[in-house]
């Protein structure tokens, strides 16, 4: 009935969304099958992108030719940028998004991809030949051929949704759950396990008395996330901050009894670092008060995201307790907070590229690889998306290194270390922060971009451009003086040591108290300069003063990746045995057995191989 | 991390150690002859020819430490393939040993086991034969590395860099949390704190550092432990052998409640003489915790002298007595040597039947009669190569260097918060020094951090 598809994509949040993107941009036939086509693109749980890590995952993304950034930027209604007043590197876009829009103009963007069909379907059975994957059967029965097939199932495979001590079997707040593919691949020997996630309740904003909080607007300045020419907000929309306190923490203690996570009902593993509310009390039980962000879930609509309130107490305690907190007295509940446990695949069981091992063409993206967050999902939807069409048209897979990128750094800690709770980003998980930065992921992504066909021409100019102005205007600062009389005023202002005699522009950007503003403003000549740039001015020298003002810490961050990267280019063979190498510890030939790593660089961070393991390897190697 | 494949110069101790007439120190990797060239006066070594001998001194600023010759091989013509360097000095220990830390200062690194094997070989110098010989010899030292390492170091010192470590991821999670976690309700702790335990880490450190070059942190020698039943002369022999009391000598049975050791330089030889509590059944708690130390000892031990009454007991009490301390250290005992005491007591009826057990020795150490006998056998295992002091050495020129990097590391932190640097800025010389002490406790950093935000911390929205 449907023609044969090149790949063919289970699920459409937003590990599908990029995954059809991505495949279709770069000329594969794509369809994408959904169980609802009006839920595409949905933000099943807070309205909002980015944040700390997960900001750079955005831009990364963009970086990349994924949509997220742009979407993001066309829905949102609030920006911020987090942690401005620590080092460039955690500077961290988020932003508030109209939940309505993000999910229209995401299935907007796609509809309007060429390559791209759809399939309103619950799949529920992968047709399967000698260990490789041929295409899917749908709960109507209808069979659909492709070559290769990404499953991006999220919380829906066996779902099932606790609120206080009703479980239901669902996916997400009344919709189905989807069924046959979990008992398949265990079948063929895949392991699965259960993990945990949790939602708070929504609320009637205009039950809302938002002159008891404390307002959180947007910045200033707002800027935005996707490197193309999307506008930044003109306008934008605030949020509250309020806090439980111990009336709020006595009544949602009377419905301890019922919670299905204290009495066991729960058993799949939650993330430690997203708890829902009970958790936060029954283990911090000496805090007298958690905060709760009041967000907005659109422009015009009167929903509201209860932050921070994470639940899957019984209703009639989440409303109560609720009421407890300043400027909820009299809140209006739309529909309760609760947990959902879902199916996910030890991502062990991957390769780098995100093709699992035990079946060829079969590749797993987001939630069901253990991690949690759009952008941590879409990123792996990119990349399984660019890898399923690369290996069908015979080329080798697309590996971003953990000194390249944040998605790096996401799929190595995922192959290697596996997970055994919903993993999210931090920038702590990244040993090179310093230079995965929100501000040059195009410098360091795009040229990639460009060649797997997903940046155009004119981008990949501009990137360029960037990145050949910074290099000339360090030059400048490094050559170009500055005189005690066109500076030391402000010096003097800003408190630090006038100058005696002319110094280089670029020994001045180097101290902490000044920023390149400030000398910018001292120095006609280099105003004049600047001015030459062009609309780049701003990232261009952005750009140079951050690899000014950090040249030291960030050439000794290169010169590590450097090292390692030498580790990185030892190719191990996929049909090494280890068992035959005595020298290695048991646990190693373990797991060196079941990860297959590519690299000696991967081997090193797989855990329980030691370096002395490494090493051993290595010799074997011979060089 | 940990780096596998670096082009770091390596150093270390080619010759036996302990004192000898002259010693050989090699170094290798792309400065080797810059290193030395840095503390050698004499020609300059970056312009002699390869494959050269220059006489000269290795000085330390002023210092003379030693007048030496130096030969020059420049890669890839070299055992390594790599430049190297061979000095060979006079072969006091404590010239070894100023001579490395110097090298180390100029920024050498100490080798680890096998390391120049292993860079010959990954510069084609050996054949593929010897791939598996030396992948045994990485394995084998690296297991014991971290154990003998621990033992070697004096008092409470181990325990000391670990409580340094945990009270370092205390502070590094604290910079972790501001920077990952910064929008949440959490109360990051103040900068003057912060000052205060760094200028406590850097104190230590530094001390740690400097008492290097004293000898006074690592334990130099072959562990030998004394053991055997109570009352048969276990610490008369040490005195004996140390020819001093320390130990406390009773006729009451179970008097070494304590474990009392001394080093003893046997012909340029360091041996580390462990004398242990009586091993038998026993009520008493306070003796049974003496007990349970000898067999920590034992565990630990290179070699063990097992002591026996051969006026009293039987060949077969004896074979008993050392299957029962197989079976609780958990593995054979190796290199034991058995030492009947109180030879003047026993007939030779009595000696002979223990030839059953192998060849033991006799003494009486109350008539001072066949120490010398003890002494050789000691001697004659260390030339057969049966235990040998050099991973000492090594160990302690590695912990040298990882205290020397851990300390810089803390400087640059220590002067970061001075001048108001950057929470992630200084993050990434937190992060050096943690991963510099945790190569020497033999524990990661990699998920540490997160783990103690998310235990200590109420995190999440």
């Amino acid at each position: 009935m449907l023609q044969e598809y090149d790949l063919i994509i289970v699920g459409g949040g937003h590990a599908g969304c990029e995954a059809a993107a991505a495949a279709a941009n770069m000329g594969s036939s794509v369809l994408l099958v959904t169980m609802n086509m009006g839920t595409i693109a949905q933000m099943s749980c807070n309205p909002a992108m980015g944040g700390v890590a997960k900001g750079q995952i955005v831009r990364e993304i963009d970086a990349l030719g994924g949509y997220s950034g742009i979407i993001t930027d066309e829905s949102m209604i609030q920006f911020r940028m987090l942690n401005k007043s620590k080092g460039p590197a955690m500077w961290s876009p988020r932003a508030q998004c109209d939940r309505l829009r993000f999910a229209e103009l995401w299935r907007l963007k796609l509809e309007a991809t060429p390559n791209v069909d759809f399939w309103q379907d619950m799949v529920s059975e992968l047709i399967i030949e000698k260990e490789e994957v041929k295409g899917v059967v749908t709960g109507m029965g209808v069979k659909i051929k492709s070559k290769s097939v990404i499953i991006t199932a999220g919380t829906f495979m066996n779902g099932i949704i606790h609120l206080g001590e009703k479980n239901i079997s669902g996916g997400r707040s009344s919709e189905p759950a989807s069924t046959g593919i979990t008992e398949q691949l265990n079948s063929f020997g895949f392991e699965s396990g259960r993990m945990k996630t949790g939602t708070p309740p929504r609320v009637d904003g205009r039950s809302l008395d938002y002159s008891k909080m404390e307002e959180q607007p947007g910045d200033e300045n707002p800027e935005k996330f996707s490197y193309t020419d999307t506008k930044p907000l003109t306008k934008q929309r605030s949020c509250y901050i309020t806090y439980t306190n111990q009336e709020t923490h006595d009544v949602l203690k009377t419905g301890f009894e019922k919670s299905p996570m204290f009495t066991g009902r729960i058993k799949g593993i939650g993330p430690r670092y997203c708890p829902s509310i009970e958790d936060k009390i029954e283990r911090f039980s000496e805090r007298d008060r958690h905060q709760i962000f009041v967000e907005p879930e659109g422009w015009n609509t009167i929903e509201i995201y209860v932050n921070g309130f994470s639940t899957s107490l019984p209703e009639e305690v989440q409303i109560e307790a609720m009421r407890k907190m300043k400027g909820f007295e009299k809140v209006k509940m739309f529909r309760p907070g609760y947990a959902i446990e879902y199916d996910y695949f030890p991502p062990m069981q991957l390769n780098m590229s995100l093709e699992t091992k035990g079946i060829k063409n079969l590749y797993f993206a987001g939630q069901i690889n253990g991690t949690t967050g759009y952008e941590e999902a879409g990123s792996q939807g990119l990349m399984a998306g660019i890898n399923a069409h690369l290996k069908n048209n015979g080329q080798e897979p697309f590996i971003l290194k953990r000194s390249e990128a944040y998605i790096g750094v996401l799929i190595d800690d995922l192959i290697n270390k596996g997970t055994d709770e919903p993993y999210r980003m931090f920038t702590s998980r990244a040993e090179y922060r310093l230079l995965l930065r929100q501000d040059n992921a195009d410098l360091r992504l795009s040229p990639k971009g460009h060649k797997l066909g997903l940046i155009d021409d004119i981008r990949l100019k501009n990137v360029e451009y960037k990145n050949s102005e910074t290099n000339n205007l360090i030059k400048y600062c490094k050559t170009t003086s500055i005189s005690p009389d066109e500076i030391n005023s402000t010096l003097e202002k800003n408190e630090t040591n006038k100058i005696t005699q002319k110094r280089k522009i670029f020994d001045l950007v180097t101290r902490p108290q000044l920023s390149f503003r400030d000398i910018i403003n001292s120095k006609p000549s280099l105003e004049k300069y600047l001015s030459n740039l062009g609309i780049f001015r701003p990232q261009i020298e952005e750009q140079a003063e951050i690899l000014m003002k950090y040249e030291g810490y960030i050439a000794k961050e290169h010169e590590n990746v450097e090292k390692l990267d030498r580790l990185e280019n030892l190719l191990l063979s996929n049909d090494m045995s280890y068992e035959t190498i005595t020298a290695l510890s048991s646990e190693a030939r373990e797991k060196l057995n079941l990860v297959k790593p590519r690299t000696i660089g991967q081997a090193s961070r797989i855990s329980g191989v030691s370096p002395a393991d490494i090493s051993v390897l290595m010799v074997h190697l011979g060089r | 991390m940990t780096n596998f494949f670096d082009d770091s110069s390596i150093c270390a101790l080619a010759t036996p150690p302990g004192v000898s007439a002259i010693a050989v120190i090699r170094i290798s990797g792309t400065k080797a002859i810059h290193i030395c060239n840095s503390v050698f006066s004499g020609r300059d070594l970056t312009q002699v020819a390869s494959h050269s001998i220059h006489y000269g001194n290795i000085e330390d600023k002023d210092t003379i430490i030693d007048d030496v010759l130096v030969s020059v091989f420049k890669g890839p013509n070299s055992y390594t393939g790599e430049n190297s360097i061979e000095i060979s000095c006079h072969g006091s220990t404590y010239v070894q040993q100023r001579v490395m830390q110097l090298l180390i200062d100029k920024g050498a690194r100490a080798a680890t086991a096998g390391e120049f094997t292993k860079r010959a070989f990954l510069n084609g110098k050996l054949d593929l034969s010897q791939a598996e010989a030396v992948g045994d010899l990485i394995s084998s030292d690296s297991a014991n590395t971290h154990a003998a390492a621990i033992n070697q170091m004096k008092g409470g010192y181990s325990a000391e860099i670990n409580e340094l470590r945990t009270k370092l991821i205390e502070f590094a999670s604290l910079m972790e949390l501001e920077l990952d976690f910064s929008e949440e309700d959490v109360e990051f702790a103040d900068r003057t704190q912060f000052k205060e335990l760094l200028s406590l880490i850097g104190g230590r450190l530094t001390e740690l550092v400097d008492s290097f070059a004293h000898g006074n942190v690592m334990k130099n020698g072959i562990a030998v432990v004394i053991a055997g039943r109570p009352n048969v002369g276990k610490s008369t022999l040490l005195n004996l052998l140390l020819k001093e009391d320390k130990a406390i000598i009773s006729d009451i049975q179970g008097t070494t409640r304590d474990v009392i050791e001394d080093k003893i330089n046997i012909k340029g030889i360091d041996f580390r003489f462990i004398d242990t509590a009586g091993i038998r059944e026993t009520e008493d708690k306070l003796e049974s915790i003496g007990i349970g130390k000898a067999y920590e000892q034992l565990q630990k031990s290179a070699i063990t002298v097992y002591l026996f009454d051969a006026s009293e007991v039987t060949a077969e009490d004896v074979q008993n007595d050392l299957d029962n301390i197989a079976k609780e250290i958990g593995k054979p005992t190796d290199n034991v040597i058995l030492l009947g005491n109180k030879a003047d007591l026993a007939s030779n009826e009595q000696k002979s039947q223990f030839e059953a057990l192998g060849s033991p020795l006799f003494i009486s150490a109350k008539n001072n009669e066949g120490i010398e006998q003890l002494t050789n056998q000691l001697i004659s295992m260390v030339d057969q190569g049966k235990v040998s002091e050099s991973a000492t050495i090594v160990t302690n020129n590695r912990h040298y260097d990882l205290l020397s990097r851990a300390s810089i590391a803390i400087d640059q932190v220590r002067l970061g918060l001075d001048n108001n640097t950057q929470t992630d800025l200084l993050a990434i010389d937190i992060r050096s020094s943690l991963d510099a002490l945790g190569e020497i406790t033999g524990e990661i950093t990699t998920d540490d951090l997160l783990e103690n935000i998310f235990s200590k911390f109420c995190i999440g929205k």
